[in-house]
């Protein structure tokens, strides 16, 4: 197991490094310097020089992308361009709405999506079955953003419940951030809930026919008695699989969604650091969110060759 | 058979509504008539006109085109890119050749599209081409995966044996016999990633990274109408309706197809 871990943290790293590589470089060929863009066109050549010596951009492409990596290892993600304020402070402040976000939109899709899938798979070919398919169906092909708008028409417009976007900040109190972030995580949980619900069903559908069930029956269960204890725990292998994947589609959904209420999250900071020319941002938050895809792919290996020890051989 | 001949059909409208498009709508999408804007639904207008009293039925129509080439293009690039490579990495299993594959995917995993549109508008600018990079490149470890399982339990049966034994090299049997024993998965993904690139390409166009002004998209009217929902709702209903039913008779068709063409798998449906 020990063996295992090592080999896929190796590979996190390797994969973080290749995908920094690629973030910087690519954003390296941008036509255009930050420095002649953020003085405008009637800057001195003087200036001009002095800025880009101040943000470092006068040294070679090879050592400022060695000085961002080892400044993003001690967690100093450079000054931003436009702001001139250190990105790693930008970063954190944002990542208080996009993070809690994402976690609450996790958390409000699992809790539909597993009572949801193990009531169909119980009731398998029953009326209640396939209206879940039916539904779900329909909820795997409703974008998200468009749902929150419909969210937005509804409850914040016409029944007021709710304000139509913006967020107060957590030093208002948690519960009116919680509140400013519900419907967004609404809108970001249902679609994700669906497919994670057809997912939860078939899965149990795939043990309950299995023979060890066939053997709990016959001992004596009844056939929710074997739902629960035996087919459940493993159904839950390929389930928590699809819930780690989810995550990254959550926190990039994120970005999406904060637009559609106004939330000053990451995903605002990164489409309003495009428009600036504030590169080091945008390469900062891409690696961000890279970083956040591979360590919850690594999290959800561990997990999974925990629970079957079959998949620690081949990586 | 029943779930295809639904999807098949409401993903042929949409594809013959795009195709019209070139030729006919019934108003001009470029036309202004700020007289008459922001009407509902109405026999003139059956789904109303937006804030440019421009005809919200004729920009869907138009606006398909964008989301139906773009999904395509990002599913030929996928196909064209992933599958010599899962093919690849099966028949070289175990070297070099096939870890650097398989580990050159990992590392588009944790890229998703949404970030690669990022990257490259950062770049470039937007642009519906960007969307179709992005999601193409999105699409490309999907297919190699694919690929590269199918394939490997292949080249374990008897018949790739015998091709061997008649002195077939790895290229040929490749493209002779896996190939072709892996169509049909290719069509059934093909189809899903074809409904996933439709939903893809409306968010990048919903947060101005896809498809730019003046051309109509599904994502671009549905922002475009955000400020608007408040009294006139007509204008984020049906493109939204759109992009759902759209999305759904591609995944029915999918779902149909998986049954068509495996049968081993019939039983129970996800």
């Amino acid at each position: 197991m020990l063996r295992y871990a090592l080999s896929r943290l190796i590979s996190l790293g390797a994969s973080l490094l290749v995908a920094s590589g690629v973030v910087f470089f690519a954003l390296e060929i941008v036509p255009g310097d930050p420095a002649s863009y953020m003085l405008g066109m009637n800057a001195s050549p003087e200036t001009v020089a002095a800025l880009r010596a101040e943000l470092g951009l006068d040294t070679g492409a090879l050592a400022r992308y060695l000085g961002w990596v080892g400044g993003m290892l001690t967690g100093d993600f450079g000054i931003s361009y436009t702001y001139r304020v250190p990105v790693a402070e930008m970063i954190v402040d944002r990542m208080q709405v996009s993070l809690p976000l994402a976690f609450y939109a996790l958390f409000l899709s699992t809790a539909i999506a597993f009572p949801v899938g193990i009531w169909a798979a119980s009731r398998r070919g029953s009326l209640a079955d396939s209206g879940v398919m039916g539904v779900t169906q329909l909820g795997v092909a409703v974008p998200n953003f468009w749902f929150a708008m419909l969210l937005v028409l509804v409850f914040a417009i016409n029944l007021r419940w709710f304000s139509a976007g913006g967020f107060p900040g957590w030093d208002k109190g948690f519960w009116g951030g919680m509140k400013a972030l519900t419907l967004p995580a609404v809108a970001l949980a249902l679609p994700q809930a669906s497919i994670l619900a057809r997912v939860m069903r078939s899965a149990l559908l795939d043990t309950l026919g299995e023979d060890f069930i066939r053997t709990a029956r016959a001992k004596g269960l009844t056939r929710g008695q074997a739902l629960r204890r035996h087919a459940l725990r493993n159904a839950l292998i390929p389930v928590l699989t699809i819930i780690g994947l989810q995550f990254s589609f959550l926190l990039a959904g994120a970005i999406i969604i904060e637009n559609v209420f106004f939330l000053p999250g990451l995903g605002r900071l990164v489409f309003q650091a495009i428009s600036q020319r504030d590169l080091i941002v945008v390469e900062s938050v891409l690696m961000l969110l890279v970083f956040a895809v591979v360590a919850v792919t690594f999290a959800v290996d561990l997990a999974y060759a925990a629970v079957d020890p079959r998949l620690r051989r081949r990586g | 058979m029943r779930a295809l001949l639904t999807g098949g059909g409401i993903a042929g409208v949409f594809a013959l509504a795009a195709l019209v498009s070139f030729f006919w709508t019934p108003y001009d999408v470029e036309v202004m008539d700020i007289s008459g804007k922001l009407a509902g639904p109405s026999p003139a207008h059956w789904f109303g006109t937006d804030h440019f009293g421009r005809d919200i039925f004729s920009m869907i129509m138009v606006g398909g085109r964008v989301s139906i080439a773009v999904a395509i293009v990002a599913v030929g690039i996928g196909i064209g890119i992933g599958v010599p490579l899962g093919l690849t990495a099966a028949a070289q299993r175990g070297s070099m050749l096939d870890e650097l594959i398989m580990r050159g995917n990992d590392l588009v995993f944790a890229f998703p599209a949404l970030l690669i549109a990022i990257m490259i508008t950062a770049v470039f600018g937007p642009s519906a081409v960007n969307a179709i990079i992005a999601i193409g490149i999105f699409n490309v470890p999907v297919f190699a995966r694919l690929v590269r399982g199918a394939a490997l339990s292949l080249w374990t049966r008897d018949f790739i044996l015998a091709a061997r034994v008649s002195g077939k090299g790895k290229v040929r049997i490749s493209v002779e016999h896996i190939l072709p024993n892996v169509a049909n998965l290719l069509i059934v993904q093909g189809t899903i990633q074809f409904s996933l690139g439709i939903l893809a390409e409306a968010g990048l166009s919903y947060v101005g990274l896809g498809a730019q002004p003046p051309t109509p998209s599904w994502g671009r009217m549905l922002a475009e109408s955000q400020t608007m929902i408040g009294f006139a709702p007509h204008l984020a209903l049906f493109p939204g309706l759109a992009i759902v039913l759209a999305v759904l008779g591609l995944n029915l068709m999918g779902d149909g197809l998986r049954d068509l063409l495996d049968p081993r798998i019939r039983r129970v449906r996800t």
